[in-house]
């Protein structure tokens, strides 16, 4: 199953000594009737302990699929290959009985949604001293006491009455931390979270947030965040890994990412967002077309036909992920792109068209594709429409 | 090429504003909102079901929409927002209060002449995907709001390709079917749609916030032009702040079925006045880190109350962080009376409804 292992020596490799996660070269295939799905294409990075890692991207850009391999819970028709190596250990191959005693012990998941990852028939203190006891040889009063310490940990009031509630009588946010607590429950070196707070309220997103942010700090554990809320992610990680159409296209430290972004679709995700803290900003830049299908990548950088900055070098070789330039501490920034220098020189709106245009027509329907905002005349219009109808079906 | 900016929207709408001190409320407001009630009864089971409980969706909810405008209605889940929408446009029928539209009051309308108003109010949902019916063509949903209306007939063929060309469609794709078009699109065929009646107010519940980011741009883009072009109101439904402080002229905040505040968007945004909009915008992140880490929030503890069975007084103090600073003498006063929805006397046309309103800096 993992194959490559020879080439492990380039990429992110610096500082190799503390790292509790290291992922090389991660591939995951899903077959489809149209051929293989390359849901995920090469996915490296490394988690240092204490460390938060911001994996961002849109839907569809394989940064679920990448966590899901990582703790072993891809559906057996998935072909993963590279390596996930824990604390040295290589995960990928492992059974699935030994992959158990590493899920929840060694790494543990949140998942996005609390109504459907707790267990509606059992007490909300039944489901944490289940999750104490399936690692650690204690007594059931043992566990028990465990599991109210570990409610008082994310800030859920009177811990010893909770406990003896189900899951409906908590609140979608209360939930949300039943499952951080859960998760903390065995001192975890990694958590993975996926999109932890999408389906809660602001105010409450806010509170979630805390009390993750101080149950990871309480254990010391590294933590992988994974979220498309670029807002989120600027608060809580330490460090950013864009994700487009399975692959990583730019790696660096918040402050890199968000500041000084080399890779055009970095860029373009800035500028497309609405910001509460400006007075009335021009108008937003979209970026124009849509992420590719995973099932036949053409060659080259699957971003092209999106790119302002495309060239034929684009078209004709995929980039790899490189330093922009040697940062401070060892952090390096690494972008995607052929023309990561120049990218430097932009910004979102002399980039991408402050357009209203439709923004992500199939790539297949080419540039003419895009309606220009005022419309060809009639003539043009219904001549096209004759041969349009036979080569467009899909 | 097209008669959408007919003289009566021209009039007021067409020729944005932009010397003024920025679109504020000015002129006849197209659309007044007074004590607007909705209330649902909570039955008991059994054969005989009995009325045992009332939930307060939206209570006395009082506001204007301009012409040419956009109202954000901005709030949480469960704070009304959606209710008060659909009761706007008489889809539920409100329990009391009224909905002046041109001088009509559309409560009290009969059916038949409320579907004559219909073409000027429309309505954009959120969801792309259940708002569409997958059985028939792009087309055919398009012109469906002029066939009920009798208006097909005359040069429907051409209104529909030139909608679909307003929203940034190719109309040779109308005699595709929903599922080949991608989230933004069907929301795209969503405003076309709507905009087939002509509607001189239009009402968009959550319309972006089932798009990925960079999708979501072009179709806010969309509703600046559109609102440009053919001086359309628009009261805008949404929970995501952002959003709405990018695209709305003045903000409603909601909660548990009632404005605190409402104000011009910078206004609201930069000086805040009720302590749950200022816990509201502080909690909110922002996509800038070194600003992130440097704010401070202003946590609210606890859920949203019941609405089946609101607090006594202010609705907010069970949560208030403000009131938990207050001396006893000053609690009672937000326990025993509510707060009106008015001007405090800090900034211009900027109610609030807290008795102890007090501006505070959360960006």
């Amino acid at each position: 199953m993992s194959t490559s292992s020879d080439s492990s020596g380039e990429g992110l490799t610096a500082t190799l000594t503390d790292a509790v996660l290291s992922v090389e070269d991660l591939a995951v295939d899903f077959p489809s009737g149209d051929g293989p799905v390359h849901a995920v294409r090469g996915v490296s990075y490394e988690l240092r302990s204490g460390e938060v890692l911001g994996i961002v991207g849109e839907s569809g850009s394989g940064k679920s699929v990448s966590s899901m391999a990582v703790m072993g819970l891809l559906p057996k028709t998935a072909k993963v290959s590279g390596s996930i190596r824990f604390r040295g250990e290589e995960l990928l191959g492992l059974s699935d009985k030994e992959m158990t005693s590493v899920r929840g012990k060694k790494i543990a998941m949140i998942f996005q949604d609390p109504m459907t990852s707790l267990n509606p028939v059992y007490k909300i203190g039944y489901q944490l001293a289940e999750a104490v006891l399936a690692h650690n040889d204690v007594s059931k009063q043992a566990a028990r006491r465990r599991a109210v310490e570990l409610l008082d940990l994310v800030n859920i009031p009177q811990p010893d009455r909770r406990v003896e509630q189900y899951p409906h009588e908590f609140s979608g946010g209360m939930r949300q931390r039943v499952v951080i607590a859960i998760a903390m429950a065995n001192s975890p070196d990694v958590i993975i979270a996926d999109e932890p707070t999408t389906a809660l309220d602001v105010t409450v997103q806010a509170q979630v947030l805390e009390s993750l942010r101080a149950a990871q700090q309480e254990t010391g554990a590294a933590m992988v965040l994974i979220t498309h809320d670029l807002g989120v992610v600027a608060g809580q990680a330490d460090r950013v890994l864009v994700m487009y159409a399975g692959k990583p296209v730019e790696v660096g430290t918040v402050e890199d990412i968000y500041y000084n972004p080399r890779m055009p679709y970095t860029l373009g995700l800035l500028g497309s967002l609405p910001r509460l803290d400006r007075r009335e900003q021009s108008r937003l830049t979209p970026i124009q077309g849509s992420p590719p299908s995973l099932v036949n990548l053409p060659p080259g950088c699957p971003f092209t036909p999106r790119c302002p900055l495309a060239a034929d070098i684009c078209q004709a070789r995929e980039p790899d992920l490189d330093p922009v330039e040697v940062g401070l501490e060892g952090h390096r920034h690494l972008a995607a792109c052929h023309f990561k220098g120049e990218v430097a020189r932009h910004d979102p709106a002399d980039l991408f068209a402050r357009t209203a245009a439709d923004a992500e027509l199939p790539s297949s329907f080419g540039s003419d594709g895009l309606a220009p905002e005022h419309g060809p005349d009639r003539g043009d219009l219904y001549e096209s429409e004759e041969h349009g109808t036979e080569d467009e079906n899909p | 090429m097209s008669t959408y900016a007919d003289p009566p929207a021209a009039a007021g709408g067409a020729a944005p504003e932009p010397a003024d001190a920025g679109p504020g409320p000015h002129g006849e407001p197209i659309l007044s909102v007074r004590h607007l009630v909705k209330e649902f009864p909570i039955r008991s089971r059994g054969l005989l079901p009995k009325t045992v409980g009332v939930v307060h969706a939206v209570s006395d909810v009082s506001f204007d929409l301009y012409r040419g405008e956009t109202l954000g209605l901005v709030g949480e889940s469960g704070c009304g927002k959606t209710t008060t929408s659909r009761a706007v446009l008489h889809l539920q029928p409100a329990t009391s209060g009224e909905v002046v539209f041109e001088g009509a009051d559309l409560t009290t309308l009969s059916k038949a002449r409320m579907r004559g108003l219909r073409r000027d109010l429309q309505l954009v949902f959120q969801d792309p995907y259940a708002s569409l019916n997958p059985r028939i063509t792009v087309s055919e949903i398009i012109a469906e709001p002029l066939k009920i209306h009798g208006l097909y007939k005359d040069g429907g063929r051409g209104a529909v390709d030139e909608l679909m060309q307003r929203v940034g469609l190719n109309p040779e794709h109308g005699n595709r079917f929903p599922h080949e078009f991608s989230g933004g699109q069907r929301q795209r065929i969503g405003i076309a749609r709507a905009l087939a009646l002509r509607p001189k107010v239009l009402v968009l519940d959550e319309p972006v916030s089932a798009l990925d980011v960079s999708i979501q741009a072009g179709v806010i883009n969309l509703l600046e032009d559109l609102q440009d072009e053919l001086g359309l109101a628009y009261l805008f439904v949404a929970h995501d702040l952002s959003v709405v402080r990018h695209i709305a002229d003045r903000v409603a905040v909601m909660y548990l079925g009632k404005i605190v505040e409402v104000g011009r968007t910078d206004e609201l945004f930069e000086r805040p006045l009720h302590p749950y909009t200022q816990a509201l915008i502080s909690a909110i992140p922002i996509p800038d880190p070194r600003r992130e880490r440097e704010r401070e929030r202003i946590f609210i503890q606890g859920d949203v109350p019941s609405p089946a069975n609101p607090p006594s007084g202010c609705r907010f103090r069970t949560r208030c962080p403000k009131f938990l600073t207050l001396l006893e003498a000053e609690k009672a006063k937000c326990i025993n009376e509510e707060p009106p929805l008015i001007a405090r006397g800090l900034g211009d046309e900027h109610p609030a409804a807290c008795h102890y309103a007090e501006e505070q800096q959360v960006l």
